[in-house]
């Protein structure tokens, strides 16, 4: 079966590619990064701002299992209902820096539609990191599943 | 075939798992890491040598301090290090549109 979700991520290259491909009219997957309520729903994230225009500002906050909290922010460039998202992107407290994201939304069908993210970062070195980051969670993670099972063992 | 085996060992250990994580999200020193860790420092610098061995990370002269960072390539090649990334996304993309299904059928009603 074909992936629904697609990465596009070339050697040597600052940027990538996401596509997705969504049963869901394209008015309905562009109000998913519209409505604060259902940003906060499918994003897991508390949305602290919001500000759908031109020049508008986001603020997002999560907090981890541990209770830690952590933000995220932008600034949106460019704003077109049912097209077009292109917005700064921002972890906080990271050393990561600003990334620039395109999204594009397309209307498939009247039952489908597809979402291209372009994303930009300010290096090869960066996107390298972030694009580890969840390898190395994952390894992490299942070592400490393994490390559970074999402490039951004992 | 002995890389997969040496580096299969490197991240069987929690303290150096613990490492790939911390510089997974930044550069850092010797010094830097092993302040994250109540283990001895000269145990924490045969981990990052091993780690080093190993290639999972490459060391960067940055004036008098050694920097450590990960080696993405490297770890590319013992396994495909986008997918846990692609997976978070397609997870995130679900959820996305599971809500909105469920928004659709309430405003039907």
């Amino acid at each position: 079966m074909e992936q629904k979700t697609k990465i596009d991520a070339q050697n040597g290259k600052q940027e990538i590619h996401i596509t997705r491909t969504f049963d869901l009219p394209v008015e309905l997957l562009f109000k998913a990064y519209v409505e604060p309520e259902i940003v906060e729903q499918w994003m897991g994230t508390k949305v602290l701002k919001l500000e759908c225009r031109k020049h508008g500002g986001y603020q997002f906050e999560t907090t981890d299992p541990r209770g830690n909290k952590h933000g995220f922010n932008g600034v949106i460039h460019e704003f077109t209902p049912d097209q077009r998202i292109t917005r700064t992107f921002e972890m906080e407290n990271t050393p990561f820096g600003v990334q620039l994201e395109y999204l594009q939304f397309e209307k498939l069908s009247d039952d489908t539609s597809k979402l291209t993210m372009h994303v930009i970062y300010p290096s090869v070195e960066v996107r390298d990191q972030i694009l580890a980051m969840p390898f190395a969670q994952g390894i992490n993670m299942a070592h400490n599943r393994l490390q559970q099972i074999v402490n039951q063992l004992k | 075939m002995n890389l997969r085996r040496d580096v299969f060992q490197a991240i069987a250990e929690p303290t150096r798992r613990a490492i790939l994580l911390l510089v997974a999200s930044q550069a850092m020193t010797a010094g830097a890491i092993a302040a994250n860790f109540d283990t001895a420092r000269p145990t924490v610098s045969k981990h990052l040598q091993i780690l080093t061995e190993c290639e999972l990370l490459e060391q960067k002269q940055n004036g008098r301090e050694i920097f450590y960072y990960i080696n993405a390539k490297k770890m590319k090649e013992v396994a495909d290090f986008i997918e846990p990334f692609r997976q978070m996304w397609d997870e995130r993309f679900n959820k996305l549109e599971s809500v909105m299904k469920a928004y659709q059928a309430k405003k039907k009603d």
